[in-house]
């Protein structure tokens, strides 16, 4: 027991780099997927082809053959990463490809009539994307983004085989050194079990938002009560 | 509800030309469908006109087409002077872009049979959101007018609901105002009805005959409302396949309509009612 | 010239008997996944409620921990536990139960997807329960799932690099060895890549048009 004790520091050292690993690529993923799932959706042939190669190719291989390429074969060609750095960016280009299908799900899935309805109040592109479109489509894009978040939690313990020293390497660390391997192991195991659970929790509560911002669910407090007189 | 004070809300622009709506050998095909035939007929500003005809005629395609939710494949379609389906370029028509169409078509609304409200946006802002952007008025405003128009439509105090808390009536007239909100001259209305319990029926159309009483907008109506069509129009257009069979005045065609085919169709429809 | 073709053809050979465990690390997997996920999907529609929950909570943490430490656990420290695996034997079970955290998801979708009149009309049959999942419900529920089923195979063939983090020689593995002989990884990792695609682009093709065909 007093060996936990020992090693925790490390293993919670781990835990907060995986933490920020994911959050880097998480928000770097978001920017891929929006920027992707739009161009897929958009008038443009072009950006509709960009998209569709990204995406493509991000989901046709695995993300620890991008990883290792942007971290052993780019350099070859004069471009270099630190290791976290190109970790987040192999991670969060990947998470991306799976983030544009569901944008461009979403946005599809929009029903036609609210399209007619922005044409007949003349609304540019622009104005339907961005007042009528995106705001009900980012609601449907909620809970399958959870699920993308925590496979990307996961994902991220594959930046250890670079000898990034997060969670996962921190646990290799204390196996290679003779401590308890089977506590140690149980004790990461259940470490990243609490984190997707956190995380898990978080996206449910957005979802929740998300719900009562297009008046379904619980409605929040309505802001313009506020501005009622008072009773006398 | 008061009239006056819609004329006063709605204020529309006097027309620019001697026909509010024209269409110009219009055809339209959905692949060998052939839905439209060389449709020509025109609206006078201000006239109210009711398209009547059996299921798939073609009366919603026409709408549509005025709306500019669909193409046609053919023909010219003008409103108010202007050709919303082609630009001049040098010395002949070429299809008009989105920057033309979009400067016409803010001349035309349209109300809906589902009413189409935006369900991530309060009544409020249902209302006023198309103003701010498109119309180029402030908030303050746009919320200000919507508020009038609200009212007027006898949903003052539903400003804060989502249309997703209001029933099919309510939702509807929040539609009409969200239509008239931008001062459009020309309205389509396709079955706006329809898609009610009968018992709500009225409360949209008594909104409807105020709206059509106290201000000059050109009204295009598809209904099988056939008291209020009376009422209300100035002019009914029978069709069938696409094509106008016979057209009058409601009194004249209801009562004795000259084509065999009216004749079918307005007894199909009365014993219906 | 950063692209040496001569190189590239050197190297092809050494990498498609890296496809060969890749692929057959694939198969094995899916078999295991594709098997426990119908065994679990059942246990979680026990009649005891020990067992759904039990179920339950072993498919949420295996789901949401990473295969890699699974990978790792397997492989290092069960022989602390008398259970020594292969690095193979390791990396197919790891993938296979993972995934069967998945699968399972899908069957138990796929079951509540076939209609009650169905239970009811077995019921009225007085069939008994085994025959009534044999004959009634399953061969009703696993076509409509097939093409879900397909997209975790192809994903698991994506996640088998993981396996040369435990010393199997899949497609990965042979390609850093020889990066790490050379020092030249541009060409063989590129190669990998390509060869990822060349398998998954038309596995995907095939499973959409699949979900096509069932109407999805
Ligand atoms: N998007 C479409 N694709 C293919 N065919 C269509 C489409 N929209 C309409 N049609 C066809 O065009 C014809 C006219 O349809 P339209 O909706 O204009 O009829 P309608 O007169 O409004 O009928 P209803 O009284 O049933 O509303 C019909 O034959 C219909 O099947
Ligand atoms: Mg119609």
């Amino acid at each position: 027991m007093s060996e936990i004790l020992d090693y925790l520091p490390l293993l919670l050292e781990g835990a907060w780099l995986t933490l920020q690993i994911t959050a880097g690529a998480a928000v770097l993923g978001l920017v891929c997927a929006f920027a992707s799932g739009l161009a897929a959706v958009s008038g443009s042939r072009t950006a509709r082809a960009v998209s569709m190669v990204y995406v493509e190719f991000f989901r046709g291989t695995s993300a620890l053959v991008q990883l290792f390429w942007l971290f052993f074969a780019l350099p070859l060609v004069g471009i270099r990463f630190e290791p976290i750095a190109a970790g987040i960016v192999a991670l969060g280009l990947n998470i991306g490809s799976y983030g544009s299908e569901v944008v461009r799900g979403a946005i599809k899935a929009i029903p036609k009539t609210q399209y007619e309805a922005t044409v007949a109040l003349n609304m540019s592109a622009y104005r339907r994307m961005r007042s009528v479109i995106l705001p009900q489509a980012v609601v449907s894009m909620l809970p399958p983004f959870g699920n993308l978040l925590i496979e990307l939690l996961k994902g991220t313990s594959l930046v250890s085989i670079i000898s990034i020293s997060d969670l996962t390497f921190s646990a290799q660390i204390l196996r290679s050194g003779g401590s308890d391997t089977l506590t140690v192991f149980l004790v990461v195991l259940v470490m990243y079990f609490l984190m997707a659970y956190a995380l898990t929790l978080g996206m449910r509560a957005l979802e929740r938002r998300g719900a009562a911002s297009i008046g379904r669910g619980k409605i929040p407090i309505q802001r313009d009560v506020a501005k009622l007189p008072e009773p006398v | 509800m008061d009239t006056d004070k819609l004329a006063d809300v709605v204020h529309v622009e006097p027309p620019a030309a001697r026909e509010m709506v024209r269409f110009d050998k219009v055809v339209k095909r959905y692949g060998d469908n052939v839905v439209l035939r060389e449709l020509d007929f025109h609206v006078k500003p201000g006239e109210r006109i009711t398209l009547i005809g059996p299921s798939g005629s073609g009366k919603t395609t026409i709408l549509r087409l005025l709306m500019t939710i669909e193409k046609a494949d053919e023909g010219k379609i003008h409103v108010d002077g202007d050709c919303l389906t082609h630009t001049r370029r040098g010395d002949h028509d070429v299809p008009a872009d989105e920057k033309h169409i979009r400067q016409v078509r803010k001349k035309i609304g349209m109300i809906f049979q589902q009413f189409n409200l935006f369900p991530n946006m309060k009544v409020l802002r249902n209302v006023s959101e198309a103003p701010v952007h498109c119309l180029g008025l402030s908030r303050g405003e746009a919320e200000a007018r919507a508020i009038e128009l609200l009212e007027l439509v006898g949903l003052g105090t539903k400003v804060d609901a989502y249309p997703s808390q209001l029933s099919g009536g309510q939702q509807q007239r929040v539609a009409i105002a969200r239509a008239l909100a931008m001062q459009p001259k020309v309205l389509c209305l396709d079955e706006v009805t329809s898609a009610l319990d009968p018992e709500l029926v009225a409360e949209v159309l008594n909104v409807l005959r105020n709206v059509a009483a106290s201000t000059d907008i050109t009204m295009l109506c598809v209904t099988h409302e056939m008291k209020f069509a009376r009422d209300v129009s100035d002019r009914v257009l029978m069709f069938d396949k696409g094509q106008i069979v016979e057209e009058a005045p409601p009194d004249k065609l209801f009562t004795q309509p000259e084509h065999q085919r009216t004749r079918t169709f307005l007894r199909a429809v009365l014993e219906e009612h | 010239m950063i692209w040496d073709w001569a190189y590239t053809w050197d190297i092809l050979p050494e990498l498609l008997r890296g496809l060969v465990v890749t692929v057959q690390a694939t198969l094995v997997g899916s078999v295991v996944a594709l098997v426990l996920g119908l065994v679990l999907a059942l246990l979680r529609r026990s009649r005891l409620a020990v067992i759904r929950i039990v179920t339950g909570g072993f498919v949420e943490f295996v789901r949401s921990t990473p295969l890699l430490v699974q990978l790792y656990f397997l492989f290092f420290v069960l022989p602390s536990l008398g259970i020594t695996l292969s690095g193979f034997q390791a990396g197919v079970i790891g993938l296979g139960v993972h995934y069967a955290t998945y699968t399972s998801e899908v069957y138990r979708a796929g079951i509540e997807g076939v209609p009650r009149g169905q239970w009811e009309a077995a019921t009225a049959l007085n069939l008994p329960s085994s025959r009534v999942w044999r004959s009634v419900i399953l061969p009703q529920a696993i076509p409509r799932v097939l093409p879900a089923l397909g997209n975790y195979v192809i994903a698991m063939f994506k996640e088998t690099p993981l396996l040369s983090a435990i010393t199997v020689l899949e497609m990965l593995a042979a390609a850093k060895g020889i990066g790490n002989q050379t020092f030249r990884y541009l060409e063989p990792l590129t190669l990998v890549g390509l060869l990822f695609l060349l398998v998954s682009l038309p596995a995907s093709f095939t499973v959409r048009r699949l979900e096509r065909r069932f109407g999805h």
